[in-house]
């Protein structure tokens, strides 16, 4: 009785952790951390139940659909589960969503007619902005005056989280992302920033911080407001 | 006028609504788009204080004696911009139309300013519309909502040659004010919906008018600044900017701030409450009383002046309006600062 509890308890918990490993792709902060996971359990036999929700009834689908479809992913990778029964709630594509990723239709199989494309340019598009947003945090850090930007390394650092973050990010796009490649470079290509576009590169890289952290302000406030959690 | 510490400032509130989200207004079987939406703004108005929080059954319709109590009696504005949003498909006669907008507009000369709206996809019964509707209402402005549903489709984009005559259109009937309103579903589905690169093609084909990219093109403020800096006639709507972010999370709305200024610039910052999902008393008071956090997490950005904070809450707005702006309040004449954000 203990043992299978002990396991229970164990297969849980490495299902949150894959959930961990699911990102809002717009905001590029686990959807555990923002709240997105409502129902997270695991039984004895390795059937787990998973209920996402979301900070509006309308919030974009493409979005959405990368997010079930991640968490689907991620939780039948873990070792031990049996059955995985995951379904956004509350949503207007909900439905669609929900049979489209159990069928394993894609996108465009799950929204017939309005959709020509599956989500990977518009996923390496928002890991873009990831990645000069993570730029911003990394140099957020540093005395300015005393480091010369343009020759500076991802091996110059300290390291911490946000590095790691930074990296990981460079590294799912293909750009180059050890210690001695230079920390500003153009995400769309690699190439480093040329001293002429510092002060517009370090400016993008900030507003495009600002502009994330603003966006994930937002939907954690309509989260709670909608949910009524953490009120008074 | 509002008035403190000595200063004053006319307050146009460039955006409010006067709308009808009531059950009886639903269209059958449309019922849980039409509660859906308006449960979505509800909880917007949820990132306000607490005091300023409606039921949800007050919120769905309100009345004019409210609406002109809460704008004009106790929330300091002076002029209202009606910016219509019409959503036919899930309310039987329109969420906020021009119509009811105007009606109740022309019970109270001088306080509001009617904008109307247009959608593409409707052809030239469309345009035939639109022109009534200026005629009859003498708009300056169109708000578009361009995530709008219509049939199958799920939205239309500035980019199409549809838009462009429409635009066109407005043109040549004296419209000098487009309000875009960014939503979430636009076809395809797999593009970015958000994406604002539509409305820079469309400032770029159409330099003489002002293109007003509402709740300054959240959640993509980035690609927003970035294409402001490179338009001239874009401005930055600041609706649920200061609604949804100054009291929520003043940290995040002092970063906001400080990038617009350095991108736009005082002379392009427009304010709206964006009624009644937010009141406009305590946004009013609020961004008065409100200044840049004297902390080093905020030393890229500079304070702002009262001069500053005066175009933004009102004369801004009065001048793309061509509204009367008390001579006390005139702006002083002022050597030009270009914001740092645009390439020289």
């Amino acid at each position: 009785m203990t043992g299978a509890l002990t396991a229970q308890t164990a297969l849980h918990r490495a299902v949150w952790a894959a959930l961990d490993s699911v990102l809002d792709p717009e905001l590029d902060e686990p959807v555990t951390d923002l709240g997105f996971v409502a129902i997270c359990s695991a039984d004895r036999d390795g059937r787990v139940v998973v209920r996402l929700r979301l900070p509006t009834y309308f919030c974009a689908p493409n979005f959405a659909f990368l997010m079930v479809a991640d968490a689907d992913d991620a939780v039948r990778a873990v070792p031990g589960v049996s059955e995985v029964d995951i379904k956004l709630t509350d949503h207007f594509a909900a439905d669609t969503i929900n049979e489209g990723v159990a069928a394993g239709k894609g996108f465009v199989g799950s929204f017939q007619g309005e959709a020509v494309a599956e989500l990977d340019s518009l996923r390496a598009d928002f890991l873009r902005r990831a990645v000069l947003a993570g730029t911003d945090r990394v140099l957020r850090g540093l005395d300015r005056s005393t480091v010369e930007l343009t020759t500076l390394t991802l091996g110059d650092l300290p390291r911490s989280p946000e590095l790691d973050r930074l990296r990981d990010r460079r590294r799912l796009l293909g750009l180059p992302c050890s210690d001695g490649d230079p920390l500003l470079i153009d995400p769309a290509d690699g190439s480093p920033v040329p001293a002429a576009g510092l002060r517009r590169h370090l400016g993008i890289a900030r507003v495009t911080r600002v502009g994330q952290e603003a966006n994930s302000g937002v939907c954690r406030g309509m989260l709670r407001a909608r949910y009524r959690e953490d009120e008074g | 006028m509002y008035e403190k510490d000595g200063e004053k400032y006319f307050v146009v509130d460039a955006h409010t609504h006067f709308w009808d989200a009531s059950p009886e207004n639903w269209v059958r079987g449309q019922e849980k788009y039409a509660k859906g939406w308006i449960e979505c703004f509800h909880a917007y108005q949820g990132l306000g204080p607490k005091e300023t929080h409606w039921s949800i059954e007050d919120f769905m319709k309100y009345s004019e004696e409210r609406m002109m109590k809460d704008l004009f009696d106790e929330g300091h504005v002076d002029v209202a911009i009606f910016q219509p949003t019409n959503l036919k498909q899930w309310y039987r006669e329109g969420f906020n139309t021009t119509e009811a907008d105007g009606a109740l507009a022309e019970r109270h000369p001088g306080k509001f300013v009617v904008n109307t709206t247009f959608d593409p996809r409707e052809g030239d019964a469309g345009l035939a519309g639109l022109e009534e509707r200026v005629g009859r209402w003498g708009c300056k402005g169109v708000k578009l909502y361009t995530a709008e549903w219509r049939g199958d489709s799920r939205g239309w984009s500035l980019k199409s040659d549809a838009a462009d005559r429409y635009l066109a259109k407005c043109q040549e009937l004296g419209i000098k004010n487009i309000h875009v309103h960014k939503g979430p579903t636009i076809w395809p589905l797999d593009k970015d919906a958000f994406d604002v690169s539509d409305v820079d093609h469309a400032a770029t084909n159409f330099p003489e008018l002002n293109f007003v990219v509402e709740h300054v093109g959240l959640p993509r403020i980035e690609d927003f600044c970035f294409m402001a800096t490179q338009e001239p006639n874009v401005y930055a709507g600041l609706a649920v900017v200061v609604g949804g972010l100054m009291h929520a999370r003043p940290r995040f709305f002092a970063k906001v701030m400080g990038e617009l200024m350095f991108w736009l610039g005082e002379d392009k910052l427009i304010f709206g409450a964006d009624y009644a999902i937010w009141e406009p008393r305590w946004q009013v008071e609020g961004f008065v009383d409100w200044q840049m956090p004297d902390d080093p997490e905020f030393s890229d950005y500079a304070q702002l002046t009262v001069a500053q904070k005066q175009k933004i809450l009102g004369l801004n707005a009065a001048r793309l309006y061509d509204l009367d702006i008390p001579a006390e309040l005139q702006p002083k004449a002022e050597p030009t600062v270009e914001p740092i954000g645009v390439p020289s």
